[in-house]
């Protein structure tokens, strides 16, 4: 659903082998046992990761909703919807692994609060329409920022993006038909829809992370090819890309400064909150305590089910084993 | 065991083409791969056939040993249809 990396320590680089220059010289795709400078492997593994985690802990403010959903159609769409969170983070999982991880390791690193995830999750889901703005915001944010990642040095990460990109249109249409349908629909509806975008609203434009001359990762992170646009550039991508949509639904952006720019090219708009952003990513979001709970909770509740899978398949060994030592 | 072994996955699209490798994943047995595989990489009719591979049995060549391992190729232009000369006027070759 979502990948930045913000919040992290700066690396430096130092000592980048010659073949892993020229790769990025011929903007050619960097491969698992291809030479690297230890910097970018770390920072890929965090930026994936996170990426991951994210789209594990983003099932949860949806799956709130799925007992829920106004119809049988609606809660169809929305369990395809949280599956697909599930495999796109097992997709960002294994290309995370595939620079010498352990998922085991990285989930234990979510759990103990070492690794991040996206902020956004860790606002709640009060209303159905809330599932509306998720899909519609939330995942366009997304979207914005993951196709220039289908381009990303690192080409396990460029893979499973490109997969991730062809699932998440859908995501985002499903919530767009949520909240035109709620819009067009009675007063109360309508106004359930406006209540969504208003809270919503910032927190997608804080998903593109702190302003540029406040990004002290973004100028090695694009240098190495992982990064393709500012987080400021992807901002207006994403504004530019919704304020007619929001037209279309007949909603209102909560910033009375949008308004077309001729000069620019592009809408202006209001400045964004960065320091709620900050506080959300230091744990102290609406919902950071609940969702991390949980997320531990299941794991561990799953504890048995893992073991009785080990269980099973090392029985199975054992069996064929016999059999094929009982035919020699 | 605190992982589950990993399995290369790869899918055939539809008939007539070949299995390509889609990504991994983490299973105990062949079985549960297989059936995580469908699960994780064929949730939109991407697939007719699937294999799954246990990582740990792919041999692979490395890449530091990329350029010299390849290089036999290297001199040989003429394996190119494109090394020969055609008269003009002459067709179907």
């Amino acid at each position: 659903m979502y990948g930045n990396d913000f919040g992290a320590r700066a690396e430096t680089s130092s000592d980048e082998p010659r073949s892993f220059l020229d790769l990025l010289a011929g903007d050619d795709r960097v491969e698992p046992r291809d030479e690297m400078p230890d910097a970018y492997r770390r920072t890929l593994v965090r930026q994936i990761a996170q990426h991951a985690h994210s789209e594990i802990i983003g099932m949860q403010p949806e799956g709130n909703w799925i007992s829920r959903a106004p119809s049988l159609r609606r809660k169809a769409i929305l369990m395809a919807k949280v599956q697909d969170e599930a495999g796109h983070g097992l997709y960002l999982y294994a290309a995370a692994e595939t620079l010498g991880v352990d998922r085991a390791d990285l989930l234990d690193q979510l759990h103990n609060g070492r690794q991040k995830y996206s902020s956004i999750f860790n606002y709640p889901t009060l209303t159905w329409a809330d599932v509306g703005a998720i899909g519609w915001l939330v995942d366009g944010a997304a979207i914005v920022n993951q196709v220039p990642l289908c381009r990303c040095s690192y080409g396990p990460y460029a893979r499973a993006m490109v997969r991730v990109c062809k699932e998440e249109s859908f995501h985002q249409r499903q919530g767009f038909e949520i909240l035109h349908t709620l819009s067009h629909g009675t007063p109360a509806q309508r106004a359930m829809a406006q209540d969504a975008v208003d809270r919503y609203w910032w927190p997608s434009l804080m998903m593109f992370g702190p302003p540029d001359d406040d990004s002290p990762n973004s100028a090695q992170s694009m240098a190495w090819g992982i990064k393709r646009f500012s987080n400021d550039d992807l901002r207006q991508r994403f504004v530019d890309m919704t304020v007619p949509q929001a037209e279309a639904l007949g909603l209102t952006l909560p910033d009375p400064e949008i308004r077309w720019n001729e000069e620019r090219g592009h809408y202006d708009f209001g400045e964004v909150d960065f320091t709620e952003l900050f506080e959300v990513i230091q744990g102290n979001g609406p919902c950071n305590a609940q969702r991390m709970s949980h997320r531990v909770r299941a794991h561990e509740d799953g504890a048995w089910v893992r073991e009785a899978a080990s269980a099973y398949a090392q029985k199975q060994a054992e069996k064929q084993l016999a059999r094929t030592e009982g035919a020699a | 065991m605190r992982e589950w072994p990993l399995w290369e996955v790869f899918v055939r699209s539809r008939r007539g083409l070949s299995h390509v490798h889609v990504g991994s994943l983490h299973a105990p047995d062949a079985e549960m791969a297989l059936r995580n595989a469908r699960d994780l990489y064929t949730r939109r009719q991407e697939g007719v056939s699937l294999w799954v591979v246990p990582a740990a049995e792919i041999v692979a060549s490395t890449p530091d040993q990329g350029a010299a391992f390849f290089d036999p190729a290297d001199d040989k232009v003429y394996r190119h249809p494109t090394f020969y000369d055609v008269p003009e006027g002459v067709e179907h070759l």
